[in-house]
């Protein structure tokens, strides 16, 4: 365990230059504290949004969010693209409306979400889901499309059903690309979040953010928006460290 | 033990349709029989349809034109009284070797005791004992094609389709494989189509061996290749290096056309 530790402090030593150098800007008053607050202050207002509890009941807000619209999308969209590249009508039926919904930016939609499902929950989940939903859908067609012909062919040999060979050889074939399309479904979710609930919201962390900001408590706004860094981070950073197990046997 | 099967392959043609581009006729009314407990060879030079008349009796394509017969019963689709062996190994490269052995076996519906148990027989039949629990990118090329021997052979069936199972090998690594795969076939003694378009190889393993001539595919001639297989020194007497020359003879010229075909 120490021995990890000391390979990961000199890893990460370039962002603790840069927490040094943003002190040492702000100190010497190079950069103004209205613009940029000093870290100190900042990590100051953090514990105090900490202790009085408001971090968490908005970052548990946020995260419920963000989990729910993820976990839909990587359900439906992994289902998707399976059945669109197993058969070849679901292909046919659904292809021009993933290609056509692809490159459209999702937070065009954050107006039309609340016009439908207001302010609340549900707005945040369904934006996070349509736009978290297509490059997890792309990323399972192409992966299981990618299967080799002749897996499926031994498997068939060995007896097994259409069906069974589509669990059991085309979707661990579609995994790796599944997975890393996932990982950037994550960090989509991400930006979709915070911009919604920076725009539309009474709760939640980008919510948070926007009030704070407007009230001019810069200290207490960079505090949450580091929060959110860090939170995105650990998120990437757990979900490869889970990704990395599941594809062990590929070495 | 299952035993063996004979096949018929009767006046077949197949012709291949790809998305873009001119259609292919791979093969010509091709016929040959297969018979049972025999280890046939399929020799011929690349592209001239070997692979695809495998696949055929495999059930993996669609027999268009003509009939092929397992047994009597016609080909419809794949089946595991025909396993195969591909060039690449075709192992899941998501499971172990034991779990790779399992998968068949599971399909068969045996009891769990049982599969488990010929999982470790075959896994031991082929020389991997030890490497139950690694994953085919843990193991050498010679390794992943015993471990697709082995999966293949522990549902026991009646033929067993070859598609240059060894071509991917280093050469010393097949010339150790092909010794194996006789001393697999003495004991089990199934019906063996074997693709190849390596000479040596065809005429070291193969009982018979049906040297094809270029696209589309038919047979050209049918050599008998008897000899004491037994015998180490085999790949070195006059008799097999004469049966070598002489079938090299019949492929060259066929050879010589594919190459040139796939210029024009």
């Amino acid at each position: 365990m120490t021995e990890r530790l000391g390979a990961l402090l000199p890893r990460y030593a370039p962002l603790f230059l840069l927490a040094l150098a943003w002190e040492g800007l702000t100190l010497s008053g190079i950069v103004p504290s209205a613009a940029l607050p000093r870290l100190d202050t900042v990590a100051t207002a953090w514990f105090g949004l900490a202790e009085s509890g408001e971090l968490w009941t908005n970052a548990v807000a946020s995260i419920s969010r963000g989990a729910s619209g993820l976990g839909l999308a990587i359900a439906c969209g992994s289902l998707i693209g399976v059945l669109m590249a197993w058969y070849k009508p679901v292909r046919i039926a659904v292809n021009p409306i993933v290609q056509f919904f692809y490159p459209m930016p999702k937070s065009a939609l954050i107006p039309v979400m609340v016009l439908w499902l207001g302010f609340g929950d549900a707005s945040k989940v369904v934006l996070i889901f349509v736009g978290c939903l297509l490059p997890v859908t792309l990323s399972a067609f192409n992966g299981a499309r990618g299967t080799e012909e002749v897996l499926i062919w031994s498997a068939r040999s060995m007896g097994a059903s259409r069906a069974r060979v589509l669990w059991e050889v085309v979707v661990p074939s579609a995994l790796p690309e599944l997975l890393s399309g996932i990982r950037t479904a994550l960090a989509l979710s991400f930006v979709l979040l915070v911009s919604s609930e920076f725009i539309v919201a009474r709760q939640g962390l980008g919510y948070m953010i926007g009030w704070l900001g407007d009230g001019g408590a810069y200290d207490a706004m960079f505090a949450v928006v580091l929060t959110v860094a860090l939170l995105g981070f650990a998120a990437d950073r757990g979900y490869l460290m889970l990704a990395r197990r599941i594809l062990a046997w590929r070495e | 033990m299952n035993g063996a099967a004979h096949i018929e392959i009767d006046r077949v043609s197949h012709t291949y349709r790809p998305v873009r581009g001119r259609p292919v006729l791979a093969l010509d009314g091709i016929s040959l029989s297969v018979r049972d407990r025999e280890f046939l060879a399929l020799l011929g030079p690349s592209g001239c349809g070997k692979s695809t008349l495998l696949y055929l009796v495999g059930g993996f394509l669609p027999v268009g034109e003509g009939s092929i017969l397992v047994d009597s019963q016609p080909v419809a689709g794949p089946g595991p009284d025909r396993g195969i062996v591909f060039q690449h190994f075709a192992l899941f490269p998501w499971k172990t070797v034991m779990q790779n052995v399992l998968y068949g076996l599971e399909k068969q519906g045996l009891p769990r005791e049982e599969r488990l148990r010929r999982a470790r027989e075959h896994i031991d039949l082929v020389g991997l004992s030890g490497f139950e629990d690694s994953y085919p990118s843990q193991l050498s090329g010679g390794m992943k094609q015993r471990a697709a021997i082995a999966r293949t052979l522990a549902i026991d069936p009646r033929v067993l389709l070859m598609d240059e199972p060894f071509g991917a090998l280093d050469a010393q690594t097949r010339s150790l494989m092909q010794g194996e795969l006789l001393r697999i076939w003495q004991r089990s003694r199934k019906t063996v189509i074997f693709v190849t378009h390596d000479v040596h190889e065809a005429v070291f393993l193969a009982e018979r061996i049906a040297v094809m001539s270029a696209r589309p595919g038919h047979v050209k001639e049918i050599v008998e290749a008897r000899f004491d297989r037994d015998d180490p020194e085999l790949a070195r007497t006059p008799d097999f290096l004469e049966m070598v020359d002489h079938v090299w003879n019949l492929v060259r010229a066929e050879a010589i056309q594919a190459d040139r075909s796939r210029v024009a």
